[in-house]
């Protein structure tokens, strides 16, 4: 294999990144409104649903088919002046509450909203603990006579002639 | 005795993790589950003069509703497993079509040959939607009450309608689902 310079390859990476992003992005037909905060409101929903197929991708950036079929849905019920919560009520019906990208809050999901938290404060605890116990064990700074005297004995030793 | 705390703190995580990775997390659970099968009036595959509705599934205590398409490569895994069923009568299959093309669908039938009773056309997709249908091949398993009892995503294999779906449907049929 002939070894291309280093610049030609990342030339040829870039383009071949461009590509694909073009292709990702066409894949994705805008679909728009008249009224601007309409726009606003679908396309913020769009942020909150999870695309069944590809499931770590939001419904407003995947390009499966199903995510298509699901922002028109999205964008019909927009249009008939549906609420948030009336969208919401029928994508879960449908697909259960793993649609929604921000779960909520249940008996359910509190280990999942405040599991963190509570990992945070018993790391914190068991880190004060930790420093405490330390900061216990350590001796006194001070030195006795005969730990002062080896300690001279040392440094005139080492200090330059 | 001091490592006893972290390690069992690790054993913890490494058996969350261990659970985490043995879950498919493309097999999520249907909402639809002991709910009334979502209603739907679609034209057959053979014939779009006629229809096909959720009250023809009612007229046996048990049937299957299978979600395919001709582009599904999946499909045509579990395709000869539902050939076997259906000619064994082990139990009724209706199939839903799902965005496809009926001249495509028809060709495929012709090539694979066809379990179905009848097949609905869901050209846009949108009873699929109804459905929770998310990753072609799905079944559905539904009551003579027009409930859905059980969903199963990914091709039906032979291992499946053993394991899993033929008792699920001898529960039903013996009237203690």
């Amino acid at each position: 294999m002939t070894r291309r310079p280093p610049m030609t390859t990342l030339r040829t990476l870039a383009a071949w990144l461009l590509l694909t992003a073009a292709l990702a992005a066409a894949a994705i037909e805008p679909l728009n409104f008249d009224d601007p905060a309409k726009q606003a409101r679908y396309e913020r929903l769009l942020h909150e649903f999870r695309c069944l197929v590809c499931q770590n991708e939001s419904l407003a950036s995947s390009g499966a088919g199903l995510a298509d079929d699901l922002r028109q849905e999205v964008h019909r019920m927009v249009a008939e002046g549906k609420s948030d919560a009336e969208i919401r009520d029928y994508l879960v019906e449908r697909y259960g509450e793993f649609v929604l990208y921000r779960p909520p809050v249940t008996t359910r999901t509190y280990l999942l909203w405040f599991g963190p938290f509570l990992l945070a404060v018993v790391g914190l605890a068991a880190l004060v603990i930790a420093i405490r116990r330390r900061s216990r064990r350590t001796p006194p700074d001070t030195l006795d006579d005969s730990e002062r005297e080896r300690l001279r004995r040392v440094l005139d030793r080492h200090r330059e002639p | 005795m001091r490592f006893l705390l972290p390690l069992g703190v690790l054993a913890l995580i490494l058996a969350f993790l261990g659970i985490g990775l043995t879950m498919d997390p493309r097999k999520l659970p249907s909402p639809l589950i002991d709910r009334a099968a979502p209603a739907f009036e679609l034209p057959t595959l053979r014939d779009p003069e006629a229809t096909l509705s959720v009250a023809r599934l009612r007229e046996h205590p048990v049937s299957l509703l299978n979600v395919w398409a001709s582009w599904c490569v999946a499909c045509r895994q579990e395709h000869p497993v539902l050939m076997r069923l259906s000619r064994r009568d082990a139990v009724p299959i209706y199939g839903l079509n799902y965005k496809d093309r009926r001249e495509d669908a028809l060709t495929w039938l012709q090539r694979h040959g066809d379990p179905y009773i009848a097949s609905a056309h869901d050209g846009d997709g949108k009873v699929g939607i109804d459905w929770g249908v998310y990753g072609v091949p799905e079944t559905y398993v539904v009551d003579g009450e027009g409930t859905i009892r059980y969903k199963h995503i990914g091709p039906v294999t032979g291992e499946v309608w053993r394991d899993t779906l033929r008792p699920i449907i001898e529960r039903l049929r013996s009237g203690n689902g």
